[in-house]
């Protein structure tokens, strides 16, 4: 019984330590390959995914892994060099300059409801009124008596920065408005709930909701590039210093005609062409 | 020779009493770092501006978490509410009523379905809890009573768990005795069984409230996260632990302090439960 | 009006079942829905590929090497401690102060709900320590919170060995540590691996303290210091962002089935165990 549990063991622990051993060898797989990594915002982030995974196609010797974090977050990393390029879905402040701040492409910040909500078009001045509580009750924007179950991200949010900058100016949002912690569990909540309403990047949207034009102005591509749709932001690539090697390779492609496709595709707006 | 043995007995001892101390070690940099963390913050905002302060504004400077306090009392209540009854009714039963091959079969079955992860609870309240209250009650439907309900179904298991093991501890003699006397067997139970296993009982209660206050993902994804103080069970909310998980991750300075802070609370507020469960139930109802 | 003793005992007998067949019940429809609706769309590919387009297509082949490698790791550095403590406690101390003052480190330790030791995880292993979201920072984590399990039931194991055993080691001249080594934890192996099975069951389904120290990387992990996911964090992002019904059932079930299959195997163990001395 000794022989066979003490050999047991040590095959055991044998197996833990080559385990351990070949994988420790592997840090950041540098070994292998070129690896660059983004962090910060979440709502630049399935982007930059996408963007990734074209870039590796096209350059199997490179690897593009993306974090999130938020876009403070990634402006920390850049700064620290933590990361090769940091992403931002909202202006840099004096002190984050720098940084330098490549945009990539536009985000609007469309308003959404679900798709069975009747309403068609709202102001400004009334989606300020809804999320500092003044309007609660669809009835006060022509629909039926009841309470709007309204959605905004959580403080610290690119996204929510954007809209706080853009719309609500230096008035707070209500306590009461739920809080939800990504673009895609806004667009869930507003998916599934047919009194909801919330905000979420442009590009996020899809069949599951509607999106209300803002003054009459609906939130497409051309009213942005067009400047008649103001709730716009710019999704940055942060580097301290100028890119270089696969840093700048990847920069590039996502600054050419190909990249920038692959953005327009996703219903962002692109900076060049 | 000799005195080679009894060194090498007792460097293994050594070893063995490290292993032993890892477990106070961990513990001691866990606090460390959570109060280290989260403890300047009570002293350069004020202690009562955190704990009874009504506005959370962490990138404004605002650090209250009174609401998100009683949120979290409020959902651990209504888990229990949910929860208690129908777990100590079913321990009951597979207790002083179930055949040997039932609680053979059933007992360790209601032990396998407490490995379901919380996030599948979550995931199954959104789609079917959530909408049904907003449908026929009102409301979002991301309130108090889903998050009630969600984590009351979570505790089942933990609550059946240790109340069964309490009332199979209760000797075979005391229900004999109660029977011989003429009771029926609701009257024994009533009266002489659950009385006997109350410390358990409570203990399990006490446990199931535990694991409902610090219960995270599925309680983000039913409770609506709003900030207010809910007035309803219809209202939305934030429990001390969603506060942590939903800002964690972009936070920094004093909004990552004031998570930490957050931290803390919870921590005293479970370290509390626990102590209560484990002393203070079992001493009290010896005496 | 005096109720018929007789009666009430009836209604309470039925009033109790009806309690007990509806929590099992509602256990047993949760893990049914996911069934049902995860395994129309399970099959080799789901498990063998890797998600597209952020987990709406694909599979989730990296998630589940996340998923093994962290429970994996996570045991492989808390057994050693666990059993060793439980050792310690058992066999070469006596109750006392010191013993005590363990104990509670334990308990203490396994109350500490699991966002907590995200918090933890996340501020020592990924930000002080520069570990960053890896697999490393989750193992780390991962281990100190299976610990409590794996010394409780460790403990258990090895108390149920009977002490004539150790006696009869001592009578033919071994040493503690031969004792233990050759005697004890072999009878307690059964034990020790329940506490170790129900410690794998535990590192699967957390998400709290895995998303704040592993990441949420959709690569497959091929070092201790990747990011990656497990299966539990990567249906938790597919559920909460609307991204896919269908491969967030298929998904949990996955998930479900294996910590399923664990729980069953450790309780396959433990009644070996409880079989042996009883």
């Amino acid at each position: 019984m000794n022989g066979k549990l003490a050999t047991r063991l040590a095959l055991l622990l044998l197996i833990v330590i080559v385990f351990l051993g070949s994988l420790g060898l592997h840090r950041s797989g540098a070994s292998r390959k070129d690896t660059i990594t983004l962090a910060g915002s979440t709502s630049v982030m399935p982007f930059s995914e996408k963007l990734a995974e074209y870039f590796m196609v096209g350059n199997p010797k490179c690897a593009v892994d993306v974090q999130g974090g938020g876009s403070s977050a990634g402006v920390q990393a850049a700064m620290n060099k933590t990361v090769q390029i940091g992403m931002s879905s909202r202006k840099l402040r004096d002190d984050e300059k720098i940084l330098k701040e490549i945009p990539i492409c536009y985000d609007g910040i469309s308003i959404i409801v679900h798709p069975g909500n009747p309403v068609r078009n709202i102001t400004e001045d009334q989606v300020r009124q809804i999320y500092n509580g003044e309007i609660r009750n669809w009835k006060q924007l022509g629909w039926i008596d009841r309470a709007i179950d309204a959605v905004t991200r959580e403080e610290g949010s690119g996204t929510r920065g954007a809209f706080e900058e853009l719309v609500m100016k230096k008035e707070y949002i209500d306590d009461r408005i739920m809080v939800q912690d990504s673009n895609g569990s806004v667009k869930e909540v507003v998916a599934t709930d047919p009194y909801a309403i919330g905000y979420v990047s442009l590009g996020m949207v899809d069949a599951k909701v509607k999106t209300l034009t803002i003054g009459g102005v609906a939130p497409t591509v051309t009213n942005i590039r067009q400047n008649r749709y103001h709730m716009v932001r710019p999704f940055l690539y942060l580097t301290l210093g100028d890119p270089q090697g696969t840093t700048k390779a990847f920069i590039d492609f996502v600054l050419s005609r190909d990249g920038q496709n692959i953005l327009r595709r996703e219903g962002l707006v692109p900076v060049r062409g | 020779m000799v005195k080679t043995f009894f060194s090498r007995e007792q460097a293994i001892k050594l070893l063995l009493l490290l292993a032993a101390f890892s477990s106070l070690l961990f513990l001691f940099v866990i606090f460390i770092f959570i109060l280290g963390e989260g403890l300047p913050l009570f002293y350069r905002v004020g202690l009562g501006n955190i704990i009874l302060g009504f506005k959370w504004a962490p990138t404004k400077g605002s650090f209250g978490i009174f609401p998100m306090i009683v949120s979290s009392y409020m959902v651990t209540l209504g888990a229990l509410l949910f929860g208690a009854p129908l777990a100590l009714g079913c321990a009951t039963y597979l207790a002083e009523y179930a055949g040997r091959k039932t609680k053979i079969f059933l007992k360790p079955a209601l032990e396998l379905l407490a490995g379901i992860p919380s996030v599948v609870y979550g995931f199954l309240g959104v789609i079917y809890i959530v909408p049904l209250i907003r449908e026929h009650l009102g409301g979002p439907g991301f309130s108090i009573l889903a998050t009630s309900v969600v984590l009351g179904i979570m505790i089942l298991p933990t609550i059946i768990s240790i109340s069964f093991d309490s009332l199979m501890s209760v000797p075979v003699t005391y229900r004999e005795a109660s029977v011989a006397m003429g009771a029926t067997k609701w009257q024994t139970i009533q009266k002489v069984v659950l009385p006997a296993a109350r410390s358990g009982i409570l203990a399990s209660f006490i446990l199931g409230m535990g694991r409902a206050v610090g219960e995270t993902m599925a309680v983000i994804m039913v409770a609506g996260n709003a900030l207010k103080i809910p007035l309803s069970v219809l209202d939305p909310l934030r429990t001390l632990t969603s506060n942590i998980a939903l800002e964690l991750a972009y936070a920094a300075g004093d909004h990552r302090s004031g998570l930490f802070s957050t931290g803390v609370v919870l921590l005293i507020i479970i370290m509390i439960l626990n102590f209560v469960a484990n002393f203070w139930v079992k001493r009290r109802v010896a005496a | 009006m005096r109720l018929n003793p007789r009666w009430v005992d009836k209604l309470v007998r039925a009033s109790l079942l009806f309690q007990a067949f509806f929590t099992v019940a509602i256990l047993v429809a949760i893990v049914l829905i996911v069934f049902v609706r995860g395994i129309p769309h399970i099959n080799a590919e789901f498990i063998f590929s890797y998600p597209e387009d952020m987990g709406r297509h694909g599979g989730i082949f990296p998630s589940i090497v996340g998923t093994v490698f962290l429970a994996l790791l996570s045991i492989a550095f808390a057994t050693p401690l666990g059993v060793g403590t439980a050792i310690f406690l058992t066999e070469y101390t006596k109750e006392s102060t010191l013993t005590r003052v363990i104990r509670f480190g334990v308990e203490s330790l396994a109350g500490i709900p699991s966002i907590i030791y995200g918090l933890f995880g996340f501020i020592f292993f990924v930000i002080k320590l520069k570990l960053g979201w890896s697999l490393i920072s989750g193992t780390l984590t991962i281990m100190i919170m299976v610990l409590p399990t794996i010394i409780r039931t460790s403990e258990e194991a090895i108390k149920a060995v009977p002490r004539n055993l150790r006696m009869v080691s001592f009578s033919l001249g071994a040493t503690k540590w031969e004792t233990v080594t050759k005697v004890v934890l072999p009878s307690a192996a059964s034990g020790i691996l329940t506490g170790i099975m129900l410690s794998v069951g535990r590192a699967v389904s957390e998400t709290a303290a895995v998303i704040f120290t592993m990441g949420s990387s959709l690569r497959l992990p091929t070092s201790l210091f990747d990011s990656g996911r497990t299966m539990a964090v990567h249906f938790y992002i597919l559920a909460r962002e609307g991204i896919s019904m269908e491969k967030a059932y298929a998904t949990a079930l996955v998930l479900v089935v294996s910590i399923l299959l664990i729980n069953i195997a450790a309780y396959y163990t433990m009644n070996k165990m409880i079989a042996k001395y009883s």
